[in-house]
């Protein structure tokens, strides 16, 4: 009946019998009678021929508006990059795609060693000295940074910068409420200033930690030295949060500038837009840290023939031994996204890294002074990689859906991010990539114009 | 000098009100290859039962418990760099910290050598 | 201290002879070494053609990256054959049965990845005008209702990213009904010892108390002790059903009666729906929160470790306090997106956001496919055929190995066995390291704690007869060599792209990102 299953009646009889049943409910005995159901759940579908379920899916998904079909905007935390063909193609050999956690290391040196890569990668590209083997999403991995923090300071009190991204916020806020944490948050301001000097200010004697986005939701760019030398002034650490990874190919990392650690969302390296997941968490940090670490760590060892080798290592922190007691409850983390991610980090290596960037970068500085001479529009940003702020003079969210009706996605609203806040509701951040051709900038600017006037 | 031990495995030598902490040869095999050990720092204070110090092998996080009150003077620098030293010479150079105790009246409940051996021989 | 009881004692394996015929480069026919990326790679390279992008005039706040960042390119097919190399040294689903109890290791159709990759699914942003992604949040509502009905519960919560974080998202949920009850002082939760240690480390992080609750001999959950707890400060008790002994907890009607009599909530592990999925729906037995594992019961791949998907089913009393943004269905067919600004007027009491945007969409895609192709009737067809596969391993097992609790019963979806009757110096991980040899994934090891030793066995219901026989006569092997007392299974194995790796020195001097050889820059030069 069903494509997937391989048994047949004669198997199914032949092996009840090998078992000493009657009939497949003797096996179900334990189930109690009340809670048995007699047959299919009614009002369900029953199973269906692959062609009837593509045309199913695909009328679905035709039903979207796709970044492909459309000159395309939007940034704020997750980036619409090209990736390479081969990436794709690479994570589904069924060696990676259908292999499991790495728990036997003789038969898993494949993930083991890519792992081992990708957080060799992952360090460099953040300038810390570790690097974990991946959490779920950037807005976890920062939540579980602060809670880190927690952990090695032995404070409970966390900054967040008002241009961290506010879903970031948002889910820190969530998990304190129940932690103990206490938070102090704040929103931007449509300036070309970020807050860092507020933040130095507020560090005291309390502060486990400052968490500062790097560029910042606005696409602000700023110098986290001042800040990393306050935060340890006061033994408290810095926190510094990569939503867009390409932009450490064109920026000082954050590492450089003595982040303790280093969180990020690596999406925009090989893994796609998927309307937002699954993603892939990037953690790193000093190596004094590393046993605070959440998550999963690959090590390099040997086996018993002296070749090189590689495991998961330093596991004691993990739920599975510590349970209570552990360092997260976090367990699959992001283990494909994280191979897509190595995979088009190799393909790209430093120096198509840095053209990439530089290509983000002098096209983003094209729109940005493109949109500026829009009439009425203003540019918020004096520093940005490829996401800048526009003050439209006008509420951005109903303009964004009317030139969507318009064939042209144009950005996110601050409108969006921060309902209720009347002073960024006229802010539009718009995301420039590679993707995006003068064409694309110039269908903007003069759809943006018309519904401006 | 007195070494007394306790169901949990640990051991403690006393000499004078300074006592010195480790787990026991039979504690360490259970567990295999030490990777890790956290020792209590200076000045820490401790009841009886307390957890004081975690012992790690490479599958396996165990807790070990003060087997006296009192305050630590030190923990054993050298399992940083050398966990296996617990493998190697656990009722000696793998010694994990040593305390001042607060109520020596505290080591009546526990066992001498050869009680040890005979519970161990139980289990 | 606090005595390891799994029975694993891991140590340094000791040194093979080097007897093994070498070759030249190290490789062995199709088995191939591969170096690393950055021994093979450098800085010049690139396997993506971009023309030299200028950044000068920029306006990147004089922050530019100048130092030399470490990573290593290398041209297209020099990838593919990097990758390509690393992926045969791993095992895989689709090379034979991984019988990983507790992990669900079934065949992953690839009409679900083919599926996931419509432009219309993969190429879309999660921040667009909801007019744009209709398609996008049906395929959520569907998968949604699809997962209310075979569950029989109220509500689902669809962003939680994987089981562990599925299991904090019903645990916050309960957090929260408590105190709009103000109980916020029920700080207990009890946990049977053989639940997955994600069940304990999820209770802590959400800042309960963790209290252990006995298993019978015959390897429940105690009842009678569990009942006996029960008082004005326990908030939750967290059960696993089927239990991690591949039994169904035949009282947990029961005990959710009693639960919610005194006052306290049930979560419910759901990484072993797939033993009754289309069978027995858990609102049935009084369970308030479930977490369903999207990559277990549902075919989702696991990708050698994630990423996995955990959206998590609620009852009536915990839906009002799940998390935000999720789906509405409106009267006009317009699915409407509940995020923080909406939530005020229709969800007031939700507990507030667990990740950025809408949870692991890419997940939802393959899921959905998979439930479509099977049906309801399929699904009930999975769980039986699921069932039916582990209860004829442990039925043909059983006079070679201990199988502890198969005297009280059928097994559901896995079954256990320990390591009594094994000869001194013998070890569960010895049969497992000897089976990757037959050519199998071994069974999960030393887990759960509560069997000594234990092997868990789950075929899953996508193995055909002839491969668990195969399987059955590989695992006799092996055990009767085990019994016998057959040194060279201390060695296995012997035939893998590596043998045993050393863990302990992994942990003792972890080298956990590559570092240039001292030496190397200097005699390059």
């Amino acid at each position: 009946m069903m494509r997937y299953l391989p048994l047949t009646d004669t198997d199914r009889r032949e092996m009840l019998a090998v078992i000493g049943a009657g009939s497949i409910d003797d096996l179900f005995v334990d189930v109690p009678e009340a809670a048995r159901l007699s047959g299919p759940i009614a009002n369900l579908p029953a199973h269906a021929s692959e062609l009837a379920v593509e045309r199913h899916m695909t009328k679905l998904a035709r039903q979207n508006l796709s970044a492909g079909e459309a000159p395309f905007f939007l940034g704020c935390g997750a980036y619409r990059h090209h990736v390479p063909a081969s990436v794709d193609h690479l994570i589904q050999r069924g060696e990676f795609l259908t292999a499991y956690t790495p728990y036997q290391p003789e038969i898993a040196q494949g993930t083991l060693q890519m792992l081992f890569e990708f957080q060799t990668q992952v360090a460099r590209l953040l300038g810390t000295d570790v690097a974990n083997a991946s959490m779920y999403d950037g807005s976890t991995a920062c939540w579980e940074a602060i809670g880190m923090a927690r952990r090695i300071t032995k404070r409970a009190k966390a900054i967040l910068s008002g241009g961290l991204h506010p879903h970031y916020v948002s889910v820190a806020k969530t998990m304190a409420k129940y932690t103990g944490d206490s938070l102090e948050t704040s929103v931007p301001a449509l300036t070309a200033e970020t807050d860092v000097d507020a933040l130095i200010a507020s560090i005291d004697d309390d502060t486990s930690c400052v968490v500062v986005q790097y560029p910042d939701i606005l696409g602000r760019i700023t110098d986290l030295r001042p800040l990393a030398d306050a935060c340890h002034a006061k033994k408290a650490l810095l926190i510094a949060v990569v939503t867009e990874p390409v932009a450490l190919g064109a920026i000082k990392s954050p590492g450089e500038m003595d982040a303790d650690i280093v969180v990020g969302e690596g999406q925009s390296i090989g893994v796609g837009l998927q309307f937002g997941g699954p993603y892939v968490g990037l953690f790193g940090c000093k190596d004094k840290y590393v046993r605070q670490m959440p998550g999963r760590l690959c090590g390099e060892t040997v086996d018993a023939d002296g070749r090189r080798g590689f495991v998961l290592t330093l596991s004691t922190r993990e739920q599975h031994i510590r349970r209570e007691k552990a360092t997260s409850n976090i367990c699959t983390n992001s283990g494909l996204c994280a191979l897509a991610f190595s995979i088009h980090m190799t393909l790209l290596g430093e120096a198509g890294l840095r053209r990439l960037a530089g290509i983000n970068h002098a096209q983003a500085c094209r729109a940005a002074d493109r949109l500026a001479k829009v009439p009425g529009v203003r540019l918020v940003n004096d520093t940005f990689f490829n996401e800048f702020t526009l003050d439209l003079g006008q509420e951005a969210r109903p303009l964004v859906r009317t030139l969507a009706d318009r064939g042209v996605l144009a950005g996110v609203s601050l409108g969006r991010l921060y309902p209720g806040e009347g002073a960024l509701e006229n802010g539009l951040v718009v995301a420039v990539t590679e993707t995006v051709t003068d064409e694309d900038i110039e269908a903007l600017a003069t759809a943006l114009q018309e519904v401006l006037a | 000098m007195s070494r007394y031990f306790t169901e949990d495995h640990e051991w403690i030598d006393v000499d004078g009100d300074v006592g010195t902490v480790g787990i026991s040869d039979y504690a360490q095999g259970q567990l295999g290859d030490i990777v890790f050990v956290d020792v209590p720092e200076a000045g820490k204070s401790l009841a009886k039962g307390d957890e004081a110090a975690v012992v790690e092998s490479v599958k396996a996080a165990s807790d070990v418990y003060s087997p006296v009150s009192g305050a630590v003077i030190e923990g054993n620098a050298a399992l940083a760099d050398e966990p296996g030293l617990v493998n190697t010479d656990p009722e000696g150079e793998g010694w994990f910290f040593k305390l001042t105790l607060s109520d020596a009246s505290e080591l009546d409940g526990l066992m001498d050598e050869t009680a040890y051996q005979a519970f161990v021989a139980k289990l | 201290m606090t005595i390891n009881q799994s029975g694993w004692k891991p140590t340094s394996p000791q040194a093979n002879e080097g007897g093994a015929r070498a070759t030249f480069t190290g490789n062995k026919a199709l088995m191939l070494e591969e170096a690393l990326i950055f021994e093979i790679g450098d800085d010049q390279t690139t396997g993506v053609d971009f023309p030299a992008g200028d950044v000068a005039g920029s306006r990147l706040g004089n922050l530019t990256r100048k130092a030399p960042i470490g990573l290593p390119g290398l041209s297209e097919p020099e990838t593919v054959r990097h990758y390509t190399r690393l992926s045969r040294q791993n095992y895989a689903i689709d090379l034979g049965l991984f019988p990983l109890g507790s992990c669900t290791m079934k065949h992953n159709p690839r009409l679900n990845e083919k599926m996931a990759r419509l432009p219309g699914f993969a190429d879309v942003h999660p921040l667009q005008p909801v007019d744009t992604v209709q398609g996008a949040l049906g395929v959520i509502n569907e998968l949604a209702v699809w997962l209310i009905e075979l569950t029989g519960m109220h509500g689902v919560a669809m962003s939680p990213k994987a089981g562990a974080h599925g299991e904090l998202c019903g645990m916050l949920c309960i957090k929260a009904a408590l105190e709009k009850r103000g109980e916020g002082h029920r700080k207990v939760v009890l946990v049977p010892e053989s639940a997955h240690g994600t069940n304990p480390a999820t209770a802590a992080f959400a800042g309960f108390t963790v209290e252990d609750i006995p298993a019978t001999a015959e390897g429940r959950v105690d009842t009678e002790a569990l009942k006996a707890r029960l008082g004005p400060d326990v908030a939750a008790v967290m059960i696993t059903n089927p239990n991690t002994c591949g039994l169904f907890e035949r009282d947990l009607k029961a005990i959710s009666d009693a639960v919610h009599a005194a006052g306290a909530y049930v979560y419910c592990d759901g990484a072993n729906f797939n033993a009754i999925v289309g069978r027995v729906r858990p609102g049935d037995l009084g369970v308030d929160a479930m977490h369903i594992n999207l990559h277990k019961t549902f075919s989702t791949p696991h990708g050698g470790g994630g990423p996995g998907s955990g959206p998590t089913v609620l009852s009536e009393a915990l839906a009002p306090f799940g998390p935000l943004p999720f789906t509405a269905r409106m009267k006009d067919g317009h699915i409407a997106l509940i995020e923080e600004e909406t939530a005020g007027d229709d969800h007031p009491d939700t507990f507030g956001r667990m990740t950025a945007f809408h949870g692991q969409m890419g997940m939802f895609t393959r899921a959905l496919t998979y439930i479509l192709s099977h049906g309801a009737d399929g699904l009930r067809q999975v769980a039986e055929d699921a069932v039916l596969n582990a209860n004829y391993v442990l039925r043909s097992l059983e006079d070679t190995l201990d199988a502890p609790f198969a005297f009280s019963g059928p097994c559901m979806h896995e079954a256990i066995f320990s390591d009594e009757g094994f000869p001194e110096g013998f070890s569960t991980i010895d049969v497992a390291k000897a089976l990757i040899d037959e050519g199998f994934h071994p069974m999960t090891m030393y887990f759960p704690l509560v069997v000594h030793g234990a092997m868990l066995v789950e075929p899953t219901e996508t193995e055909s007869k002839a491969a668990l026989d195969q399987f059955i006569g590989a695992l006799r092997s092996v055990a009767g060599r085990a019994m016998a007392g057959d040194q060279s299974l201390k060695t296995a194995p012997h035939f893998a792209p590596r043998s045993r790796l050393d863990e302990t020195l992994a942990a003792r001097r972890p080298k956990l990102v590559w570092k240039e050889p001292a030496g190397t820059r200097e005699a390059a030069e």
